[in-house]
């Protein structure tokens, strides 16, 4: 323990007291966000609800409970979410374990073929097109099949491959394959039995990034999808959330009509918490991984 | 002491002849992902001829007719051009200047911070936002900004202040979407940072302090050099997609009221593209942003190099 001169404590002090203030203000929109929703519709929309619930009820998500509309964009969003993160976990790890092997040959040729696409894509249009030609637009497949467009879904995973290929190379001992190599252990096994059992930090990482990027993307079911029924949850959320928000401008007299969209308001903030909370599930994995993933795979020695 | 270099020697000796027989099962892990990369990356790629040509659905890419420059000029000439490049900067420009900064200095702070608990208490809350969706965070700016029912509106009147119809002002639109960007980001955002610290020799700190260094000092002389390659890395990544800016937020944030600062390249193609079916005028627009990021890119890299700092490549 390093001891502290008097200049040092003041230097000590400041930066308690301003990262105490930046943790206040990440926290409390996410805290009130959560008294919001178990509080009073009318005492919150009155401005009179600030450190604690007040008037408790849990109306808000019984009504959430019972929107057809959001529970299957919520059932569509789990089943692109676990199909897409699968395949991409599928494609990236395998793809990266062949590049991390430097008895690939072609191996710089390949993956120049893959960061290419990091700086250059042909852009949202020809994709569409692409898209449409193969018959994929408004597919349940187009949800799920890491296809471009947004430059989004394929840059990532190639951010991501080269993430996972460092992570390999350091992790592997050459030692292993060589031992494996001698009894005669195929690379498709000795990548099953092997190099997957030692890649826990990774895969996780790996698999929060993707199902974070599934799950919160809203951009590729825009333009993809047309029928209502394949919607996943963001595209629901937009219209309930969002798109409403012009009656705002407007006065309003009626009493009836205030308590509705006081109402109305308040579901707001339990639906925030509803489509957030399986993410959120997700996050004390990261804490344990992510940090020393990135450090193993991202940083160059 | 253990017999593996001298196995691995032996083994790199004969691998060679067994070579391509033993590694076919390598390329079987990379195929499927070489060939999704072929369809929906360089497929694409050819398809963006259509910006030069005059593109009829039924006649299709190879079909339509050829038309040179004309959709570019019209770009160049038409009144959003100068509008959507002004937007589009600005924005990206204010992020940066914002969104850049914040999580070096966080990382600097919660680095020189000894309670172990609190550190990660700061780590675990500013993380957090990261998780949320855009359209969420769109949705709380709503709930939180609404002018009748909003916590923000509130608290203005009790200070006395008017009521703001905030999201449909133009001025306070681009405050709006980065300072949500940086409550979102900046503590994800710290984590490269935290890592390259990590890797700072404490031994370096130890002699410092020996040396009768203050805290001030050791963050300056020691910390802030040791982040610098990082910090130009992100630095050179960040001006080369200053024109790339995302799709998703400015669109959810968009409306009839808020268009003329809101609407940017990306929202612009989507539209002009998909919603008209302009597509050989909005593919071009695309491109015509490819390419600027593109230069940026290699330049920014260039300019780096040039300053005596290591790029990208």
């Amino acid at each position: 323990m390093i001891a502290l001169g008097r200049q040092d404590r003041v230097l000590n002090g400041v930066v308690y007291a301003l990262l105490s203030l930046v943790l206040l203000a990440v926290a409390y929109p996410l805290y009130f966000v959560v008294i919001a929703s178990i509080s009073d519709p009318f005492l919150v929309n009155r401005g009179l609800v600030w450190m604690l619930p007040r008037g408790v009820t849990l109306e808000g998500y019984e009504r959430i409970l019972q929107h057809q509309d959001l529970l299957r964009g919520y059932r569509n969003s789990l089943v692109y979410t676990t199909l897409g993160t699968a395949l991409n976990l599928s494609l990236t790890l395998t793809s990266a374990y062949a590049l991390s092997r430097r008895d690939l040959r072609g191996r710089n040729a390949f993956m120049l073929y893959l960061t290419f696409t990091m700086f250059f894509s042909g852009g949202l249009i020809p994709s569409f097109l692409l898209i449409r030609s193969l018959g994929l637009y408004n597919s349940f497949w187009i949800m799920i099949l890491p296809a471009g467009g947004s430059a989004l879904h394929l840059t990532v995973s190639v951010f991501n491959i080269i993430i996972a290929r460092t992570f390999f190379m350091n992790t592997i001992p050459q030692e292993l394959l060589d031992a494996a190599v001698i009894d005669g252990c195929s690379d498709l096994r000795f990548f099953r039995t092997v190099v997957l059992p030692l890649s826990g930090a990774i895969v996780a990482v790996l698999m929060v990034f993707y199902a974070v990027g599934h799950w919160n993307g809203f951009f590729h079911g825009l333009i993809y999808l047309r029928d209502r029924e394949r919607f996943p949850l963001q595209l629901i959320l937009r219209d309930i959330l969002i798109q409403n928000t012009f009656t705002d401008e407007m006065e309003i007299d009626d009493e009836n009509v205030m308590a509705a969209m006081m109402l109305a308001e308040s579901i707001k903030y339990g639906m925030i918490i509803v489509a957030s909370v399986p993410m959120l599930i997700l996050y004390p994995f990261v804490q344990k991984h992510y940090v020393r993933g990135v450090m193993i795979g991202a940083i160059k020695g | 002491m253990s017999p593996a270099p001298a196995i691995s020697a032996t083994v790199r000796r004969i691998a060679p002849a067994m070579g391509l027989a033993r590694s076919w099962q390598l390329y079987l892990l990379l195929l499927p992902t070489l060939l999704l990369v072929f369809l929906f990356q360089y497929v694409p790629m050819y398809g963006v001829t259509i910006a030069f040509k005059n593109f009829k659905p039924h006649l299709g890419v190879l079909g339509s007719d050829w038309v040179g420059l004309r959709h570019f000029v019209r770009f160049f000439e038409s009144p959003s051009f100068w509008r959507l490049i002004r937007n589009t900067v600005l924005l990206s420009g204010y992020e940066l200047l914002l969104g850049f900064p914040i999580p070096i200095l966080l990382a600097l702070m919660m680095n020189v911070v000894t309670g172990r608990r609190f550190k990660r208490t700061v780590q675990m809350v500013t993380y957090a936002p990261h998780f949320i969706s855009t359209v969420v965070i769109v949705g709380m700016l709503g709930v939180f900004l609404s002018k009748n029912f909003g916590l923000a509106n509130h608290l203005l009147e009790a200070l006395g202040g008017g009521r703001v119809f905030f999201l449909g002002r133009t001025e306070w639109f681009r405050s709006l979407y980065v300072l949500s960007e940086v409550w979102q980001s900046a503590g994800w955002g710290t984590i490269i940072y935290l890592a390259a610290l990590s890797a700072i020799d404490p031994e370096q700190h130890e002699a410092a302090v020996v040396d009768g260094a203050t805290l001030w000092q050791r963050v300056w002389r020691i910390d802030v050099p040791g982040i610098l390659p990082t910090i130009v890395i992100l630095l050179i990544l960040n001006v080369g997609r200053i024109m790339n800016l995302g799709f998703e937020k400015a669109f959810l944030m968009q409306n009839a009221l808020n268009l003329d600062v809101s609407e940017i390249i990306s929202t612009y193609v989507y539209k002009v593209g998909l919603i008209d079916a302009r597509f050989s005028f909005a593919a071009a627009v695309g491109l015509f942003n490819t390419v600027i990021n593109f230069v940026l890119l290699v330049s920014v890299n260039r300019v780096a190099k040039l300053l005596g700092q290591s790029g990208l490549w």
